[in-house]
């Protein structure tokens, strides 16, 4: 599916735009960076509390299509300007993340895992 | 970074600064687009990804600072990661998912999980560790790959 039409089912802001045909393949949810890095596929959308500039470079590393801040959390200025360097499209939203993943998987968009 | 003229392919180095949550990561990406650019298989690139960032975010939480050295041949990665620091004392121990010894602070960033180490040894297709109690750890990962394929 493509991201711009999540963007648009979740009436989502970008704090760093997304690239254009953006596909998605999946998503996750964890606050716990190794359990994303050690399992997260590809082109997954990923749903976290976590807020600061290492998001991006686990989002980076481990091909995200989309990192998606739930919780009303405030954002990190470094991670906004590391996510403009990485090119990582990033949206932060006041639901939480249950929401979000409810309203996505609605959308179709199913968890995936990928071993290492 | 640095690049050496050894045997490999290529060779980089990277130096990791204890306690710097904004630049860590960069290793493990630096690296990443190098492995792009030499056009190795995106598996493989992933795999090596994995264990080079949770090196680097071990050596930024745990260490007082190190770096890492990477020397691409034409059949593997070898990843050489060497910190000075307190060490692992029981490194059986430190191996299993879900053992840490992450501060509060850091658990609150997400990391503490323990499952580093065991996402670097699942990655790797040789792996060593040693340490020195007082003095630091040394940590071997090799990954195989065959160039270009
Ligand atoms: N370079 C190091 N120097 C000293 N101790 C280390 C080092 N690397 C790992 N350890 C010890 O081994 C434990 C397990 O490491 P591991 O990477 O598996 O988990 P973690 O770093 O605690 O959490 P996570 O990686 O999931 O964020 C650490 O909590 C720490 O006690
Ligand atoms: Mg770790």
């Amino acid at each position: 599916m493509q991201l711009q039409a999540i963007i648009e089912a979740l009436s989502l802001s970008a704090c760093e735009e997304p690239v254009e045909n953006s596909e998605v393949r999946g998503g996750y949810c964890s606050d716990l960076l190794s359990d994303v890095m050690g399992k997260a596929a590809p082109r997954s959308i990923w749903v976290t509390n976590q807020a600061h500039p290492n998001v991006i470079a686990v989002a980076s590393l481990i091909d995200a299509a989309a990192v998606i801040i739930a919780g009303g959390i405030q954002l990190e200025a470094g991670t906004m300007q590391k996510a403009r360097e990485m090119a990582i499209p990033v949206f932060a939203t006041d639901m939480p993340a249950f929401e979000v993943v409810g309203r996505l998987y609605e959308l179709g968009v199913r968890g995936t895992v990928r071993g290492v | 970074m640095t690049a050496r003229g050894t045997g490999a392919l290529m060779s980089v180095t990277y130096e990791i600064v204890a306690g710097d949550f904004v630049r860590a990561g960069e290793a493990a990406s630096k690296l990443k687009r190098v492995l792009q650019q030499l056009g190795l298989d995106p598996t493989i690139i992933r795999r090596a990804a994995i264990a080079t960032y949770e090196a680097e975010m071990n050596i930024v939480i745990h260490s007082y600072g190190g770096h890492i050295s990477v020397d691409i041949t034409c059949d593997s990665i070898e990843i050489l990661c060497e910190d000075s620091g307190p060490g692992i004392p029981d490194i059986e121990k430190a191996l299993q998912e879900g053992y840490s010894t992450a501060s509060e602070d850091v658990r609150e960033m997400g990391f503490g999980a323990g499952m580093g180490l065991p996402n670097i040894r699942r990655s790797a297709d040789d792996f060593s560790i040693e340490s020195r109690i007082g003095q630091g750890t040394r940590l071997q990962v090799r990954i195989l790959h065959r160039a270009g394929e």
